[in-house]
Parts: structure tokens; C-alpha cells; sequence
């Protein structure tokens, strides 16, 4: 019995019951379904075992989605806690879980998906490549990414969620305060996502350097692939450190080590300084692709180039760099001294200068452009005056004697809320609603996407602002509860009245694209946003070889050279075409990397033995394996050419 | 329709800013107490100042190029021109920031050394040294001069500066009274310290405001602040009325939960010394200085028995 007693839950309540049980069914009709439809060929040959980088994307998109909601439950759930003060819809046991978890959940098994999913399925469009230079590689880090989240996930019903905040300190996640499996879920979930992101982070930048089309040299790149390259040089240089330092916390935690410990010489402060040298790049990762859609939104429906190409660029490139030098402002109050503080205050708000440069170039593009407002552009223009609200009160942030005040306050959840949500949020609704139809061959309705753009910044306007208020009296973040005196009430009802306009916002979203699946025209154009860059110049859908003859640039904005000055992009005669294989060892090797992550959780030895060889086994196999790859004949390029044509 | 977004927008801002002003009580963080407070305050007027033109400017602009470049107010076949970047747009675009910047970083490393050293005014007072300690979900007052120690409330004198070590017997807490000055943390493998003073007398808030598990919200102290008369008095009538507190004592204070408000003489320093490293904010110079406080007034106390 006291074998099985270590998965059940330690603070079990009616809700973790309801999502066991919702969980359980959702399986249950998940496979009733497949094999009532007969579709576990289907779901294997085209989905398991494809390394095609635009299918790859679309399973990040879904991940990103379904994550999405996991997160934003979360949130509401804290909100409506402290709507009204000493509220008991929540004990502090539960709601230190849910807002752990929120951040984890939202910022990697969210944000970086979503990200991913942009950058799997734009890139190689983008660049006229026909896919990403490790396709293989793509397949096993989608996997190990979605088997992390999955991991993550089911900590709320088997063993316990993490419950010492998405940073973690020790020595609070250490096991002198926090005993449950908890922790171990977030050392060992995150570290498999985590190699799937440094493998994305090597493949990309492989593939940005190496498999351009022809002419289109480093600065004759579109704005997004420059930006996913930059955040992809980030990557591979911070994701080793969340690697250690998660390995760190798991040795500390289940083998009896003393980095962060309170005794024997372990270092408090040690797990926050490592973290946020991961941390604080983190967010640059998040936000420079976000950059990058904006700009060729922007440029899109402003009908314009875009402004400032070269400071654009640059921006980017100082921003990388200053991103790992700026970590401490995370903690001015840990008492490194005035002089200490002084420079990392220097660092941080110089970040606000590149970013400035960007915010105006934007502004710029806007200048003598013929502005059009989809649904894309609407969220772009509501990005530039929130984020600006968000970057200004980073700059305020960044100024270390004052930030002794913001410090571990609601002001700060409002900052960094209203960086991330108008910044990261927006731009990856603004980039599906532009990329939807290139994805699936019919645009998302414009009218319920405009209204859900409204009805997302009112609630996030509502649900956010006032925090910056209850901040500076004297709320602290992390609260499961405060007391009528304190008098936070009005702004916390305000903001739990934001965070539900917010959530019906997101439910619009599904809606929209369930409406849109069944109503909207499938007669569409490759190119239905009259757009610049070469992703538009394939066909819709896109065949599995991308482009039937690779592209010849001339400009950052192939298409419109073709469209308007005479270009042709497409020179020559149809070519045998050689493609990668679809493989299953990406996904039975990250299936095999679940059950490792999860013995290594609840520390059942054997299986981890016996996983650690399947794994290698697995590594093995692909080592000693003959796969050359396939050709695609001219007369099926032909074929296919003419079927979509005519289509 | 976009045009209408921004008002939203902007009433929506304009509508915080009032809620601001008009709230029956001021925001403790901008009704300082104490010169440090005074000094955070006014750093973050000043910034909330110079961000506020910068918003300004950002959304003015943004109106302007909405307004006037979109495609219902432009002729069908205009064709909008393609436009490379300009130099000197671009000084201007990182010029002027950079100026900003500047003058914030200025005022920033300013502030830091301010608020890292004894508050201004108060130079050439002696201060007093309370070390403050957490332990979950606690706070623990020793006064070492006085000779005696306090749960979750703390008595301080006004017009004196006060110094307070910071450490913690469980995860990092962080040691905040938000009207007489900003946070620091409180670690369990070093002492931080903490320069505050309290210009008036008064009650205050005081919290931990860095989240320390299950007990988290409820860790919170009194700060009353009186008259040095005032306190000498209460320090008085603790030492004849408090009991000593006993190592035993103090182990069972420290199991993890929460407990009242309690009054005892004499410190745990004496059993259960605060970890040995300090901060670096610490100035290597006034490290002696600091020692000639502390045996002055063993001096003082000896002097009163």
C-alpha cells in the first residue's frame, strides 16, 4: 500500500477530482474515437511519425492552444479568489499550486510552443527552403517538448503540483520546506522540454544559415526569420543553463546535495542568480519572434516596406546581447550593494533605447502606408499603446532604489503582464489570424476576430491596471488572501471582473475557429493579405515539398518584387525533389523519455535504468540506420502543381 | 472603429489616475513616512512623469498615423512609397532616449546610495540596531541593546535612524514596511542590512513580501513608531514584565506556524547568533564603526542595571 500512497494526491479537493475524471474521459474518447473512425493509421503515418515542418508546426499550435486554456483556468481561478477579501474559494495550499503553476504552464509549455509553431511554420516558408535542416531532430524536439508538458501536467493528479512559484527559490522548492513530488515534476518536466528547445534552437539556426534560397543573403531576410534567428542564437546559449541548474535542483532534491540548501554550505541566492541568467533571455526569446510578426503584419496592411530595416536588425542584436546582462534587476533587494545595483540598473534600462528604436520604426511604417485594419493589424495597434504601458513601467521598474518598493508587489505582475499579453499574446493571435489560411486554406472570421480583439484588451486593460494600483498600496504578490482592512478589494473585484472578459475573449477564439471551419469560403488566393514575402508565394495548402522550384530573391520582400517590379521568382525547369523520411523514433523515444521523466519523479530506480537503455537504444537505432531519404519524381511535382493550380 | 479603441484606452487610463487621486486613503507606497520612503516616492513620481510624456508621445503619434494614413482616407490607386531607413531620424529615434535614460540612471545610482546608507538628515545620530529574523511564518525582533525581543510587532523610536539585520531561519522572506522605505531579503546564509527611519509617530504596515509557502499571506508585523520618551518607557516595562526567553523557547517559536504577538527579555542573539556573512552594501569602513555602537551601549545597558 505505501508503494501506491506516494502517487495519490497530498491536498486532494473536489476540483482535482473533477479533472482526474475529465482527464480520464477525454482519453477514453480520444481513443473511442480513433477507433471507431479507424483513423490510428492516419493519426500514425501522417501526425506520430511526420518530420514535416509545417505538421510539426501545427501540433505545436495545438499544444500551444489546449496549454492555453490549462493556464488561463488557472488564472481565472485566482482572480475570482481574490475578488473579495478573505475569500475561501481557494486554501493557500491550492492556490500556491495553481499560480506555480499558471506561470510555468503560460510561459513554457504556452508561450514557447506557440513560438515554436511560428517558427516551425513560417521559417522555411519564409526562406524558400523546402524544410528545416534536422527534420528528424524537428520530430524529436516537438515530442520531448509536448511529453515535458504532458509530465507537467499530470502532477495535479498524480503526486502532487509544484508549489514554490514558476521561479522556483530554494531554498523553498528545496526538500527542508516542500516535500511533495511537486518539485521533482518541475526539475524533471521542464528539463525534457528543455532539450527539445536547445535541439529547435541548433536546428534553426542550421537551418536559417544554411538552407536560404538562392540570393537572399543574411540582411535580404525578412524580418521574422531575423528575429527567430536571433531569439534561436538565445536559446542555445541559455538553455544550458536552465539544463544545469535543473539538474542542480534534482540533485539537491533527490540526492542529497547542498547547492541551495540551507545547511552545509549551500547558497541561497544561488538557484535565483542561475535562474535568471536563463530567465531574463527567456523573455527574449518570447518577445523577439513576437517582434518579428508585428513587423511583417505591420508592413503587410500598412501596404508599406518596412521602416528602418537595418535598425530593426540592430535593435535585435543589441537586445540579445543586453538580455543576458541584466539578470540581478530580477532581485535589487537581495543586498548586492549600491554599486552593484547601479550597474545592473544602467543595463536594464538601456534595453528600453532598441526597443524605443523599434517602437518608432513601426510608427514609421506606418507614415504615407495605406492602412488597412484586418483582424492581424487590429491587434498590432493595440500592441503599440499597451506594450508601450508596459515598457515604460519596466523602465520605472529598472530604477533600483524605487524598485525596493515594486519589489514582490502586484505592481510588478501588472509590468510584466502588460509586456507579455499585449506583446507575446497579441502577436501570436495577430500571426494565427495571418497565418491561418495558409495553414489550413480559409481565413478566420474577421468580424468575431475584431470583437475578440476589443473584448481581450478591455478585460486586459481591466484586469491588469489596477494592480499597478493595489502594488503600490502595499500588495504583494503570491497572496492567497488578504484582509478587508487592508482595503485591496475594489481593484482586485475590478481586476477579477478584466480577467473574465478576458476568458470569454478566449473562449470567442474557439468559437471563431469552429464558425469559421464550418462557414468561411475555401475559395481563397495564395496570397489573401496582398503580402511581401516569400511564404505567400506557394500555394495554399502548401505541398509537402513547399516549393516546387526554389525561389530567386532579390529583396527582404520577394513576393512584392514579383508582384510589382516584374521579378521572377521562380526560374527553370521542375527538378527530382529529395525529401526526409517519416520516422517513429522521435515519438517512441520521447514516449519512452515520459517514463523515465516519471519514475525519475517518484525515484522508481529500475524503470529509470530500464528507460535510460531504451533511450539510448533508441539513439542507437537511428545511428546504425540506413535512411537516405526519398525523391519525389517531376511527374508527381507535375501532378501536384496542376491539381493545385487548378484549385 | 480604431479611433474609438484608443479613447477607450485613454479613459481607461484617465479613469485608474482618478480612482488614484481620488481614493479615500493615499497608496502607502506614495505616503511616506520616513526619509527613505520619501526619497522612493519621489523617484517614482518623477519617473511616472517623464514616462507619462513618453506614452504621450507614442500614443499622439500612433493617432496621428492612424488617422491620417488609412485606406478608407487615401485614393484606390494611390501606391504608398518604398521609404529605406533615414539617418537622422534614427539619431533622434536613439538620441533622445538615450538622453532619458541617461537622466533616470543619474537620478537611480543617486537614490541607491542613498537608500543603502543612513537616511539623510540623520547623519550624526546614533542609530538603532534591531535584527530581524523570519522563520516560518514569523518575524523575530531583537533589540541587543535594549535586551529584548519581540514577535511580529516592532516598537521604534522616531527621529533616530534605525539599522535592521535581515536573516531568516526558513526560505527568503523579505522584510518590508512600505511607509517608511523599501524591501530587503531576509537569507539563511547571511546578514542583510536595512536602513530605515520614521519621521513621525505612527502605526505602520510591515510584511514579508516575498512568497514563503503555505503560510505566506498571513506573514505580516505591527510597526508602531513614538517618541523616544515613548519608547524608552515600553522598553522599560518590558523588563519588568516580560519573561526571559529561553533557547527552548525560542526552538519552540521557530516551528513552523503562526503565532501573536509576544514580548520577551533578553535576545536569541546570544544562543542562536545570526549567520556569520554579511552583504556587500556593507562599506568595509563602517564595519568598526558599527562594533564602537554595539559595545557603547553594552555599556549604557550595564550602566542602567
Amino acid at each position: 500500500m505505501d508503494f501506491f500512497d506516494r502517487f495519490a494526491v497530498p491536498h486532494p479537493s473536489l476540483a482535482i477530482y473533477a479533472s482526474m475524471a475529465a482527464i480520464g474521459l477525454t482519453i477514453i474518447a480520444v481513443i473511442a474515437g480513433l477507433t471507431y473512425f479507424k483513423k490510428w493509421g492516419y493519426l500514425w503515418r501522417e501526425w506520430l511519425t511526420t518530420v514535416d515542418h509545417k505538421r510539426i508546426g501545427i501540433m505545436y499550435l495545438l499544444s500551444a492552444l489546449l496549454m492555453l486554456f490549462r493556464g488561463g483556468v488557472d488564472a481565472i481561478m485566482m482572480r475570482a479568489q481574490l475578488a473579495v477579501p478573505e475569500n475561501t474559494l481557494l486554501d493557500a495550499q491550492h492556490y500556491n499550486e495553481i499560480f506555480t503553476t499558471h506561470g510555468i504552464v503560460m510561459i513554457l509549455f504556452m508561450a514557447m510552443p506557440f513560438i515554436m509553431f511560428f517558427m516551425n511554420f513560417v521559417v522555411p516558408l519564409q526562406i524558400g527552403a523546402r524544410d528545416v535542416a534536422f527534420p528528424r531532430l524537428n520530430a524529436l524536439s516537438f515530442w520531448l517538448f509536448f511529453m515535458g508538458a504532458m509530465l507537467f501536467n499530470i502532477s495535479f493528479v498524480v503526486g502532487g503540483s509544484p508549489d514554490a512559484g514558476w521561479t522556483s527559490y530554494f531554498p523553498l522548492a528545496g526538500t527542508e520546506f516542500s516535500e511533495s513530488v511537486g518539485n521533482n515534476y518541475y526539475m524533471i518536466a521542464i528539463q525534457i522540454a528543455g532539450i527539445g528547445t536547445l535541439m529547435t534552437g541548433i536546428n534553426f539556426i542550421t537551418t536559417i544559415l544554411k538552407m536560404r534560397a538562392p540570393g537572399m543573403t543574411l540582411m535580404k531576410m525578412p524580418m521574422f526569420t531575423w528575429s527567430a534567428l536571433i531569439a534561436n542564437v538565445i536559446i542555445v546559449f541559455a538553455f544550458p543553463v536552465l539544463a544545469v541548474l535543473l539538474a542542480m535542483g534534482t540533485l539537491d532534491r533527490q540526492f542529497g546535495t547542498n547547492f541551495f540548501t540551507m545547511d552545509n554550505g549551500g547558497m541561497d541566492m544561488l538557484w535565483a542568480n542561475i535562474f535568471w541568467v536563463w530567465g531574463h533571455p527567456e523573455v527574449y526569446i518570447l518577445i523577439l519572434p513576437a517582434f518579428g510578426i508585428y513587423s511583417e503584419v505591420i508592413s503587410t496592411f500598412a501596404r508599406r516596406n518596412l521602416y528602418g530595416y537595418k535598425s530593426m536588425v540592430g535593435s535585435m542584436v543589441i537586445i540579445s546581447l543586453l538580455s543576458f546582462l541584466v539578470w540581478a534587476h530580477h532581485f535589487f533587494t537581495m543586498g548586492q550593494g549600491a554599486f552593484t545595483n547601479s550597474i545592473f540598473s544602467i543595463t536594464t534600462m538601456a534595453i528600453a533605447v532598441p526597443t524605443g528604436v523599434k517602437i518608432f520604426n513601426w510608427l514609421l511604417t506606418l507614415r504615407k502606408g495605406k492602412i488597412v485594419f484586418t483582424t492581424p493589424m487590429l491587434y498590432s495597434m493595440l500592441f503599440i499603446p499597451l506594450f508601450t504601458l508596459g515598457g515604460v513601467t519596466g523602465v520605472m521598474l529598472a530604477m533600483s532604489a524605487a524598485d525596493y518598493q515594486y519589489h514582490n508587489t502586484m505592481f510588478l505582475v501588472a509590468h510584466f503582464h502588460n509586456v507579455i499579453i499585449p506583446g507575446v499574446v497579441y502577436a501570436m493571435l495577430a500571426g494565427l489570424h495571418y497565418y491561418w489560411p495558409k495553414m489550413f486554406g480559409f481565413m478566420l472570421n474577421e468580424k468575431i476576430g475584431k470583437w475578440t480583439a476589443w473584448l481581450l484588451s478591455i478585460g486586459f486593460i481591466l484586469a491588469f491596471m489596477p494592480m499597478y494600483v493595489s502594488g503600490l498600496d502595499g500588495q504583494a504578490r503570491r497572496m492567497y488572501t488578504y484582509s478587508e482592512a487592508a482595503g485591496f478589494g475594489l481593484m482586485n473585484m475590478i481586476s477579477f471582473v478584466g480577467a473574465a472578459i478576458m476568458a470569454i475573449g478566449f473562449v470567442l477564439i474557439v468559437y471563431n475557429i469552429y464558425y469559421s471551419t464550418r462557414y468561411e469560403s475555401r475559395d481563397i488566393s495564395n496570397d489573401p493579405w496582398d503580402a511581401r514575402t516569400l511564404e505567400w508565394s506557394t500555394h495554399t495548402p502548401v505541398p509537402e515539398y513547399n516549393f516546387a522550384i526554389l525561389p530567386d530573391v532579390r529583396s527582404n520582400e520577394a513576393l512584392w518584387d514579383a508582384k510589382k517590379n516584374g521579378h521572377v521568382l521562380f526560374k527553370g525547369e521542375y527538378q527530382k525533389i529529395h525529401m526526409p523520411n517519416n520516422s517513429g523514433i522521435p515519438f517512441i523515444m520521447s514516449c519512452i523519455f515520459f517514463v523515465w521523466g516519471f519514475s525519475f519523479v517518484f525515484s522508481l530506480w529500475i524503470p529509470v535504468i530500464l528507460t535510460t537503455i531504451g533511450i539510448f537504444v533508441c539513439m542507437a537505432l537511428r545511428s546504425f540506420e540506413q535512411d537516405h531519404g526519398r525523391y519525389i519524381s517531376v511527374k508527381e511535382i507535375e501532378e501536384t502543381e496542376t491539381n493545385l493550380r487548378g484549385a | 472603429m480604431h479611433k474609438k479603441g484608443i479613447k477607450v484606452a485613454l479613459f481607461s487610463v484617465f479613469l485608474t489616475i482618478i480612482t488614484l487621486l481620488a481614493g479615500c486613503e493615499p497608496l502607502l507606497v506614495l505616503d511616506p513616512k520616513g526619509p527613505q520612503a520619501k526619497r522612493q516616492a519621489s523617484d517614482i513620481l518623477l519617473s511616472i512623469g517623464v514616462m507619462s510624456v513618453i506614452v504621450l508621445v507614442v500614443f499622439a503619434l500612433l493617432v496621428y498615423m492612424l488617422v491620417k494614413y488609412r485606406a478608407s482616407k487615401q485614393r484606390a490607386d494611390y501606391e504608398p512609397p518604398h521609404i529605406e531607413g533615414n539617418l537622422w531620424v534614427e539619431v533622434v529615434m536613439v538620441g533622445i532616449p538615450v538622453l532619458i535614460v541617461a537622466f533616470l540612471s543619474y537620478v537611480s545610482v543617486q537614490s541607491n546610495y542613498i537608500v543603502e546608507a543612513k537616511p539623510k538628515g540623520y547623519e550624526d545620530k546614533e542609530p538603532l540596531v534591531v535584527y530581524a529574523s523570519s522563520s516560518n511564518w514569523k518575524w523575530h525582533f531583537s533589540y541587543p541593546e535594549e535586551g529584548i525581543e519581540t514577535v511580529n510587532y516592532l516598537y521604534i523610536p522616531t527621529d533616530r535612524p534605525l539599522e535592521f539585520k535581515l536573516y531568516s531561519y526558513g526560505p527568503i522572506t523579505s522584510f518590508w514596511i512600505p511607509q517608511l522605505g523599501g524591501q530587503k531579503y531576509a537569507m539563511g546564509d547571511h546578514v542583510t542590512t536595512l536602513h530605515l527611519a520614521a519621521d513621525v509617530p505612527g502605526e505602520f504596515m510591515g510584511r514579508n513580501a516575498n512568497f514563503s509557502g503555505k503560510g505566506f499571506a498571513e506573514n505580516t508585523f505591527n510597526v508602531t513608531a513614538m517618541s523616544q520618551e515613548d519608547f524608552d518607557d515600553w522598553v522599560k516595562e518590558v523588563k519588568e514584565t516580560a519573561k526571559p526567553i529561553t533557547e527552548k523557547k525560542f526552538e519552540e517559536l521557530l516551528e513552523p506556524g503562526h503565532l501573536g504577538q509576544q514580548t520577551y527579555t533578553g535576545t536569541h542573539l546570544e544562543f542562536s547568533p545570526p549567520p556569520a556573512g554579511h552583504d556587500h552594501s556593507e562599506e568595509a569602513s563602517e564595519t568598526p564603526e558599527t562594533e564602537t555602537h554595539t559595545e557603547s551601549h553594552t555599556g549604557h545597558e550595564g550602566m542602567s542595571h
